[in-house]
């Protein structure tokens, strides 16, 4: 995941106010994370059960079918591993995949 | 133009301001000295005189936090208070500074707890100095009631929209009878002006948010922007002063001087106490003593270059705090200018007096001993001890 560009002080609302409302989504809290879920479709039997669980809407649904994880907005939290009946989902360090991806 | 001149005591000149000033919203708790502001302000209110919602919370903490509501909301808003319930604002004062609202607090400087007394010192404003307020300081009844009609201007100008607190000495000024210069009613309104908010929560076709969470990746470059506003009120103080002194022929500026130019020795000092050195300064020039006074207005932003100028070319300085800032090197006031003066290669002679806690007079002869003192450290280039406190018996 690359790291959003962050507005300078001059760019910005002042007071911290936010202008528009619903825009929560553009706050990408993926950055928060340290444990990633990586899910394994192999295994998935689509339950929902994760997706339920889920408290930032974070796992991507198309069709009644789970299609992968949101990872702007993943926080990490790991509710959905440990919630999947059938371990599809594991929590693997963050830095393994920044390294990688170069973040 | 018309004046009118009344003999008030400083709570009652303050009360007369915010009646002209006529704010949408009051929310305020009553504590001494502060107390009769108030009061006397609930009265126009009673009488139909203006037009403000007078809200009467149960204790300072919700004074603020009303404030800061009915700020949000797009109001013109005010209150007033004194030492305790300065501190029990202390949360919401940092509150309603970072979120740009233009709050006008006339503060009747007085002493904290402990041990609890209810007369004048500046400990209780000095503490909140770095809230992220303006603070503007009076000498007497005038300038209470001028301060305060420019700190509506000053807190509303769309460069600044910062609160203001204007403060004045407790007991000394809230309740000594002094005589003060009105402007009319017709003149203070169209000089203030009507206030537009810049984002009133009232607005419900634009809705927005107030105060949410901002973690390490902005709040950092919100305190920025706050550190930037506050710094460039000073010109927009300067000017707010110029245009008062149209309508009232009154002068005000970021700090005043007082014999300074050509004086050799100099004494700082806030609030009421110039009023007594002026009376010194006078007395020693009759005698042919080339002493001066330099009298700061506005501490925050503290217009350091600009005193640092001013003191110069002194020989010495003698700078009085009426305030205690425990641990540190000395009084507020003397850290500030102290460090101030590094700007210039030539520093004078200094030493700082703390003076004045808990509403312990300082007198004539106090401020000639301390004029003296400074003769004789011009004398000897020396000085014997650089934070002394004046009148504290051994």
């Amino acid at each position: 995941m690359n790291a959003i560009k962050k507005k300078g002080w001059k760019e910005i609302p002042k007071g911290g106010l936010i202008l528009e409302a619903g825009n929560s989504e553009q706050y990408e809290t993926g950055s928060w994370r340290s444990q990633r879920p990586v899910w394994d479709e192999q295994k998935c039997t689509h339950c929902m059960i994760c997706w339920v669980y889920c408290p930032d809407s974070s796992i991507i649904v198309e069709e009644g079918r789970v299609k992968g994880i949101d990872y702007k907005h993943c926080k990490g939290c790991g509710i959905c591993a440990a919630e999947c009946p059938t371990k599809a989902i594991a929590m693997k360090d963050e830095n393994e995949f920044r390294e990688k991806e170069g973040v | 133009m018309s004046i009118k001149t009344a003999a008030v005591t400083g709570n009652e000149a303050a009360s007369y301001a915010l009646r002209q000033i006529n704010p949408d919203v009051v929310a305020a708790y009553p504590i001494t000295p502060q107390t009769e502001l108030v009061q006397s302000f609930s009265e126009y209110v009673a009488d139909g005189l203006v037009d403000t919602e007078l809200i009467t919370v149960e204790s300072e903490h919700s004074a603020m936090s009303a404030c800061v509501g009915a700020a949000a909301a797009g109001g013109r808003v005010m209150t007033a208070t004194s030492a305790n319930g300065l501190a029990l604002m202390f949360e919401i004062l940092f509150i309603a500074a970072s979120n740009k609202l233009p709050i006008v607090m006339p503060v009747v400087n007085r002493a904290l707890s402990g041990p609890i007394n209810i007369h004048c010192d500046h400990g209780d404003t000095m503490a909140a100095r770095d809230a992220g307020w303006i603070q503007i300081y009076s000498e007497n009844a005038q300038e209470v009631y001028d301060n305060l009609i420019q700190a509506i201007r000053i807190a509303e100008n769309m460069k600044v929209r910062l609160p203001v607190m204007v403060m004045f000495d407790g007991f000394i000024i809230s309740h000594g009878i002094e005589r003060v210069d009105y402007l009319d009613d017709a003149t203070v309104r169209n000089f203030i002006g009507t206030y537009q908010p810049n984002h009133p929560l009232l607005d419900i076709d634009k809705p927005l948010t107030f105060g949410p969470l901002d973690l390490y990746d902005y709040y950092f470059e919100h305190k920025r922007q706050q550190a930037e506003d506050i710094k460039n009120s000073k010109p927009i103080i300067l000017d707010v002063a110029r245009e008062f002194k149209e309508i009232s022929a009154r002068e005000y500026g970021l700090f005043e001087s007082y014999h300074l130019d050509d004086a050799e020795t100099a004494i700082v000092v806030l609030s009421s106490a110039a009023g007594t050195a002026k009376a010194v300064v006078d007395e020693l020039r009759d005698r042919g003593r080339k002493v001066g006074l330099l009298k700061p207005r506005v501490f925050r932003p503290f217009p350091y270059i600009e005193i640092a100028q001013a003191l110069s070319h002194l020989k010495a300085i003698a700078i009085l705090d009426r305030s205690v800032s425990f641990g540190s090197f000395g009084g507020p006031l003397f850290t500030e200018i102290r460090s101030a003066m590094v700007e210039f290669k030539k520093i004078p002679e200094n030493f700082n007096i703390i003076f004045g806690l808990g509403g312990r007079d300082i007198n004539e002869q106090d401020i000639t001993g301390i004029y003296n003192q400074l003769d004789e450290v011009v004398k000897s280039g020396k000085v014997k001890e650089r934070v002394q406190y004046l009148g504290v018996r051994d």
